[in-house]
């Protein structure tokens, strides 16, 4: 993503940002409350179309795409929230994640040819498959509503990488979990690794500096540092951007000054 | 429809192990979960043509235990049904709601109507495809403006479409009848028809009962089909762009396409209800496809259970057969006819209300719910 803004009416949301994400690479976007990152986030899946900038996927330009037609290309991402159906089991919430793999036609659907049941039964398989990857398999016959908020993040997480997508934009995976939890997450992100580019937004810091290969920061909409956890760690504008905004990101800075060991401090 | 499904959402909330913010009923899972007990075949079509056979054999006795008068009024509860399990698809499934399913209707009686009006009449099953095909193309229309409505906008819309359309026919008077309608010639009965009732029942066909066969008939290949789609892939995309537009946008789901599919299934149904109306009422005229007939068909969906084809049929059941008991108990109560039928009116809103209350994910969906919550309670306790 190139030289990416956006402005919503008046008010400019992004001005200027690029960040690559290398292939198998885990790449995080980090920055105070209202920097910018979940619109750059909903820029790459879609949701909103930028105002300037170019967005190059596998050598190619991507103009003017809907999500649906990302998805078909290999980009998957998770919700804030949850976001999982609530009127589907976690099995079919799951499946619908594996939507772009599905073969049988409405035809076949229409008259229930057993080619249909096949595909389903195939895509039942994947869909267990990825829950079982995160441990989320004994759930399959509930209801969204009636899991712990962790595990439903693990069954939204599996929604993503049933679909086994190329590029997974992950936004906020730790909120709300515990310590343990957080720590399964980042052995879970890296292992993904190898199989997918990650770009990860996420406020806790201990996480991204453990996970993330590279790390770009945001600072009202625009980009103030990149580069490896170190570099960026050691950079002054970030430290001063999270210290400066001290009311929303007092716990940021906090994390962020724990995480450096007390060295970058003053 | 957010707002349509709010007093499910409220009984589903009471349980540990059930939907929360959709219709119990609208729940037929796709997908079956594991170890789950059953008699029926698992494969689906088996599965469904097994209960097609079987309730094609309980219509048969129905029609055949009971006298016309009844056979006609299972005609009114088929197109009835027909309709209703086209709206559950759209409204319980899809979240979308139409007001304008009266007037697809209309679409299908008056193709039936014009072509069974012709010198050399077409086969029967050609004209319901006509009809069939003819409304699919209006709902398409609709649909793809439907597409990009929500709410009190999408029911607005199809509102205009439910007042509207039927006006055509008072512009085309010529061809269309204009107030008066159309009188819907009957069709042959053949003579394969009259042989199986003399030697099933010994009884005498007539023509009534001929189209009592063919609307039951129309109605469980609607169902059948319905059912296929409902417990495939594309009855989980639907329940899926319902629930969480932007997560099933991202999985990879074009939502304007699924919505229009959603419209176009709805309106294929609605238009075979048309076919069927047409034959039993044997009228098509602007004053069947009124608003009412859409708010009916709406009342028999929430009445029986969104989502459910099952509880469609059973809303359509109430719709029909309802006023006729209450008007005949205020009769036997030495009522005169008049008021009897004011009466009835009176009550049978007075029972929706009851039944709005008191179940409020309608009938079938508040058993389903509480079959659920007694399920969710035993693997609590075990």
């Amino acid at each position: 993503m190139t030289g990416i803004s956006v402005a919503f009416g008046g008010v400019k949301a992004l001005t200027d940002v690029s960040l690559t994400v290398e292939p198998g690479q885990v790449h995080g976007l980090i920055g105070p409350n209202g920097a910018g990152k979940t619109t750059m986030f909903n820029v790459a899946c879609g949701l909103v179309r930028p105002t300037e900038g170019r967005i190059t996927w596998r050598g190619g330009e991507l103009r003017r795409l809907r999500p649906d037609q990302l998805a078909k290309l290999g980009i998957a991402r998770t919700l804030q929230g949850v976001g999982l159906f609530p009127g589907l089991t976690v099995l079919e919430n799951v499946m619908v994640g594996a939507h772009k793999h599905a073969r049988a036609g409405f035809l076949s659907a229409l008259l229930a040819i057993p080619t249909a049941d096949k595909d389903e039964a195939r895509l039942r398989e994947r869909a267990l498959g990825a829950l079982a990857e995160l441990d989320a398999e004994e759930y399959a016959g509930r209801y969204p509503g009636s899991l712990p908020y962790p595990v439903q993040k693990r069954v939204a997480l599996a929604r993503a990488l049933v679909a086994e997508p190329e590029l997974l934009l992950l936004d906020e995976p730790a909120s709300g979990l515990s310590e343990d939890e957080m720590r399964e997450l980042g052995e879970l992100i890296q292992h993904l690794s190898g199989r997918m580019s990650v770009l990860l937004v996420e406020h806790h810091m201990d996480l991204v500096m453990r996970v993330c290969d590279q790390i770009t920061v945001l600072d009202s909409g625009q980009q103030i540092a990149a580069g490896t956890p170190e570099q960026v760690q050691n950079d002054p504008a970030v430290t001063e951007a999270y210290l400066g905004d001290a009311v929303d990101a007092e716990a940021d800075a906090a994390e962020l000054a724990a995480t450096d060991g007390g060295t970058q401090r003053g | 429809m957010s707002d349509l499904q709010t007093p499910a959402s409220a009984a589903g909330a009471a349980t540990s192990d059930a939907p929360v913010s959709a219709t119990a009923a609208s729940n037929a899972s796709s997908a079956q979960a594991t170890g789950g007990r059953t008699f029926l075949p698992r494969n689906t079509l088996l599965r469904h043509l097994l209960v097609l056979v079987l309730c094609a054999v309980g219509a048969v006795v129905l029609l055949e235990s009971t006298d016309l008068g009844f056979n006609a009024q299972i005609g009114y509860v088929a197109y009835y049904a027909i309709a209703a399990g086209g709206l559950t698809v759209l409204t319980g499934l899809n979240g979308q709601i139409s007001l304008g399913h009266g007037a697809l209707m209309a679409v299908g009686g008056y193709t039936t109507a014009l072509m069974l009006d012709a010198e050399e009449p077409l086969p029967l099953v050609v004209i319901f495809l006509a009809a069939v095909a003819l409304t699919s193309l209006v709902g398409a229309v609709v649909g793809v403006a439907a597409a990009r409505l929500h709410g009190p906008y999408l029911a607005g819309a199809t509102l205009a479409l439910a007042v509207g359309l039927p006006g055509l026919a008072l512009y085309f008077k010529e061809t269309l009848g204009g107030e008066q309608g159309l009188t819907v010639s009957s069709p042959d009965r053949p003579e394969w028809f009259t042989e199986a009732i003399r030697t099933l029942s010994g009884g005498s066909p007539s023509g009534v009962k001929w189209i009592a066969y063919i609307s039951v008939a129309c109605l469980l290949i609607t169902y059948f089909l319905l059912a296929n789609l409902m417990r495939s892939r594309v009855g989980r995309t639907w329940r899926a762009v319902r629930d969480q537009e932007v997560a099933a946008e991202l999985a990879g789901i074009s939502l304007g396409t699924w919505r229009v599919v959603a419209f176009v299934v709805s309106a294929a149904a609605a238009g075979l209800a048309g076919a069927v109306l047409a034959l039993v009422v044997r009228l098509t005229a602007p004053t069947a496809f009124t608003i009412v007939l859409s708010l009916s068909l709406l009342t028999a969906i929430v009445i029986g259970g969104l989502g459910s084809l099952f509880g469609a049929l059973v809303g359509s059941v109430l719709l029909v057969f309802l006023p006729r008991l209450l008007r005949d108990a205020g009769e036997s109560l030495d009522m005169d006819a008049a008021q009897a039928a004011e009466i009835s009116y009176v009550v049978y809103g007075v029972i929706l209300v009851v039944v709005m209350l008191f179940a409020p994910a309608g009938l079938v969906g508040s058993i389903r719910l509480a079959l659920l919550r007694s399920r969710a309670r035993r693997s609590a306790r075990g």
